[in-house]
């Protein structure tokens, strides 16, 4: 293979800068000779180069299904660009313990829920219960770290009062369910009713989901975002130097009880 | 058919794990038989003829129920006042409760009509309403003998578009595809209703809402794609809930043939108070025993907070349990589709043969249940590629060891709900594997004594042991140490104990007696 020009990078699938992406989709339309025509036609108006549609099928109903091979003449610039990620660098468990919480002179608290009428519990109980998720053990599992999950169904306002009461110094919600954008109203009602009472300074405020990006979450006006395949590392490591660069100690034990 | 490859399994254990859950079940008799909810005595209206909304939309039997709760007498049973009124307004049950809807009639505030006379026309309106269900039976029944089904294990596929008319047009393309079962995924957050809504809906979030009317278009949707098809196609849809009941009379009156229906899910994993529970799901099962329906338990679930392979004990112990209430409401075997999933996380060495080994200990231990299979979720990444494979492998564990109802894995799993390609493409993987491998279970045997047999002897004995101390310690009490998912609740917590109601002397309700009369009873109790 030949020197990879990072400026100018492209799709590799067999040879450097070939370009080549897979895609599938689906059109409404009867299976056929014509459907076929409009999926290759699809790939050329999206601006790829030779579209190989490589299977079709008649999915009933009027639909029919297409998997496409195609070059992209697109590259992207990888020098120049930043990841869409909370930290740079994550750090396992022990390293976490050892080089922050055991150094913070109290516990942090943080707080893990998943928000309106979102009843999927499996991304907040893999970062936060004990037993955590393949092998990564979740955040109850932290010496020096006090974590609190409030489960499934929870109202905004709930996790604002219980916040409030457990003195949280960080806020980790759950959004799995996305269909008609509800993720976006919760998330955005959350981070307003901290603002509106004034806890938003003083709280680390982090989402995570399948369908959650860093810089949606930063949109949102989140500290972070965390998407698929994060583990209670990815959190921890982000957590505890936010804490520590907003320095979290001097917020105090009682930091809402004045 | 010949029999399939079978584990040598101590029969022994098996039977004192039933009457083990015999007995915790049969413990609870008593709370249930003295208490009735809110949602049992709008089902109860709901059977007499009682529909429809108020101008604020509100359903009526909600109305009703509120009104005779708040002036205390809803321990008499809401048939009773209901009975009553017909009687003594002399109209008849729908401008009747339309009246007391607009505020315009208190149903408890009208001259006393005399027990045996309000009884006599309560019966009356029961009989009809259960004529109604036997008809939507015979039915199924009728359609089943014309149209023939699918070969088992069953291909079950979700729509969960939010839009009714959307859900039909998913549904009708996935039984042109193969599928046998279609389950309308409710929206997220319709269990902690406590009211069903009203009428056709377009618009929900991870699902949509059960009413219905949106069961009746979905039924009559799937009666004509089923015509085209050849074959007759089941409708699912949860009843679970604060409304388990109501939804039960919905599903009977419109030929639903599964309802998600478990006996402690709600409890669990909706923080729904367990009095409440324990006796909505007896009301609930009561309904859906005489309606012919499948009940699909929801075990599968502790398995996406709990580990497989640590819990695998409490799914068993649980279905002994989920079959033992069942029983109690009247249901036979071939309705009680108890439920299990293949989650083993697929690092693990050999995961692959305890999922076998439960499947196949799950199949032997309930030979007469139609047992729903639960695919991988938790450990499906966003490498659908990967996920297409797990789906595959899941498939063949089904068909080896002879499941019934086999919930399609989407390759998208976990990414968003399934498109309509997902759907395809999942159902074309099932139908390859149950193909090419229809026979593979009666061509081989378990190793005795080999590491399947080994773990499915292990799985059973922990889940005696689990059974014994939960029968031991009755049943809201280990509810309350977090046996289940290791999640813990307490009997006056969670939502909707205000809607439980103490049962006075001289309490009516016309239908529990009729429902079970005439059924054999499977409890051992």
């Amino acid at each position: 293979m030949g020197e990879v020009d990072l400026s100018q990078v492209r799709p590799y699938g067999d040879s450097l800068d070939d370009g080549l992406v897979q895609l599938s989709f689906t059109l409404p339309v009867p299976f056929g000779g014509k459907a076929k025509e409009a999926a290759r036609q699809l790939s050329l108006g999206m601006g790829l180069l030779e579209p190989n549609v490589v299977h079709a099928a008649d999915l009933g109903e009027g639909f029919s299904f297409f998997v496409v091979y195609a070059r992209t003449p697109c590259s992207v610039d990888f020098d120049t660009l930043k990841a869409d990620r909370a930290a740079e660098t994550v750090m396992g468990k022990t390293e976490i313990e050892l080089h922050y919480l055991a150094k913070f002179r109290r516990k942090p608290v943080i707080l893990g829920a998943c928000i309106g009428t979102d009843a999927h519990t499996v991304g907040i109980d893999a970062i936060m219960n004990m037993k955590g998720y393949n092998g990564h053990k979740g955040l109850e599992a932290y010496h020096g770290l006090a974590a609190v999950n409030l489960g499934a169904q929870v109202s905004s306002e709930e996790v604002v009062v219980r916040a409030r009461e457990l003195n949280a110094d960080a806020i980790l919600v759950s959004q799995v369910v996305t269909q008609k954008n509800i993720h976006l109203a919760n998330l955005t009602r959350l981070a307003e009713l901290l603002e509106a009472e004034n806890m938003r300074e003083k709280t680390v405020l982090v989402v995570g989901g399948p369908r959650i990006s860093h810089r949606l979450a930063k949109e949102l006006g989140y500290d972070a975002g965390f998407g698929p395949g994060t583990y209670a590392e990815d959190v921890a490591t982000f957590v505890v130097q936010e804490l520590e660069r907003r320095n979290f100690i001097q917020w105090g034990e009682e930091k809402w009880k004045q | 058919m010949r029999e399939l490859a079978r584990l040598k399994l101590d029969q022994d254990l098996v039977d004192t794990a039933r009457t083990a859950a015999a007995k915790i079940v049969s413990d609870l008799k008593q709370h249930i038989d003295a208490h009735t909810t809110v949602s049992v005595e709008r089902s109860a209206l709901r059977l007499l003829g009682v529909d429809g909304v108020n101008r604020d939309g509100i359903p009526l039997p909600n109305v009703l129920v509120e009104q005779i709760q708040r002036r205390g007498k809803l321990g008499l049973g809401a048939a009773y006042w209901l009975g009553n009124a017909i009687l003594a307004s002399n109209l008849p049950v729908q401008p009747l409760a339309e009246a007391a809807g607009q505020g315009r009639l208190d149903i408890t505030g009208l001259a006393d009509q005399g027990e045996a006379r309000v009884q006599k026309l309560v019966e009356e309106l029961a009989v009809k309403a259960l004529g109604e269900i036997a008809s939507r039976r015979q039915e199924r029944e009728l359609l089943l003998r014309q149209l023939g089904e699918g070969p088992q294990p069953y291909l079950y596929v979700i729509v969960a578009t939010g839009n009714i008319y959307e859900d039909v047009i998913q549904a009708r393309a996935a039984v042109t595809q193969g599928a046998d079962i279609i389950a309308v995924i409710r929206s997220t957050g319709q269990s902690l209703l406590d009211y069903v809504p009203y009428g056709p809906t377009t618009e929900g979030f991870g699902g949509t809402f059960a009413t219905q009317e949106n069961f009746r278009i979905m039924r009559q949707a799937l009666d004509e794609a089923g015509s085209n098809a050849g074959r007759y196609i089941r409708l699912t849809n949860y009843c679970s809930g604060l409304c388990m009941p109501e939804i039960a009379v919905m599903g009977a009156l419109e030929r639903l043939d599964m309802m998600l229906n478990d006996s402690m899910y709600g409890i669990i994993f909706r923080d729904i108070n367990m009095q409440r529970t324990f006796v909505d799901q007896y009301f609930s099962r009561l309904i859906n025993a005489y309606a012919g329906i499948i009940i699909n338990t929801g075990e599968d679930n502790y398995l996406t907070t709990a580990d497989a392979v640590e819990e695998a004990h409490a799914v068993l112990a649980s279905q002994f349990i989920n079959e033992q209430f069942a029983f109690l409401s009247g249901m036979q075997p071939d309705q009680v589709g108890l439920g299990h999933a293949f989650e083993i996380n697929p690092e693990l060495e050999d995961g692959f043969l305890l999922e076998l080994a439960q499947a196949q200990l799950v199949r032997q231990i309930f030979p007469g249940s139609p047992v729903k299979y639960m695919p991988p979720t938790k450990f499906m990444t966003g490498n659908i590629f990967r996920g297409q494979v797990q789906d595959a492998l899941f498939n063949a564990a089904s068909i080896l060891t002879g499941q019934s109802i086999h919930l399609l894995g989407m390759l998208t799993e976990g990414i968003h709900t399934p498109l309509v390609m997902d759907r395809a493409l999942s159902i074309e993987n099932a139908r390859y594997v149950f193909r090419t491998m229809r026979h593979l279970g009666e061509e081989i045997s378990f190793r005795p004594g080999g590491r399947i047999e080994t773990r499915a002897g292990q799985v059973l004995a922990r889940a005696v042991t689990l059974l014994e101390e939960i029968a031991a310690a009755g049943l809201m009490q280990a509810i309350g140490r977090g046996v289940f998912a290791g999640i813990a609740r307490t009997p006056s917590g969670g939502k909707g104990l205000d809607g439980v109601i103490a049962k006075e002397p001289g309490y009516y309700n016309p239908f529990p007696a009729r429902m079970l009369a005439g059924r054999g009873s499977y409890g051992r109790g």
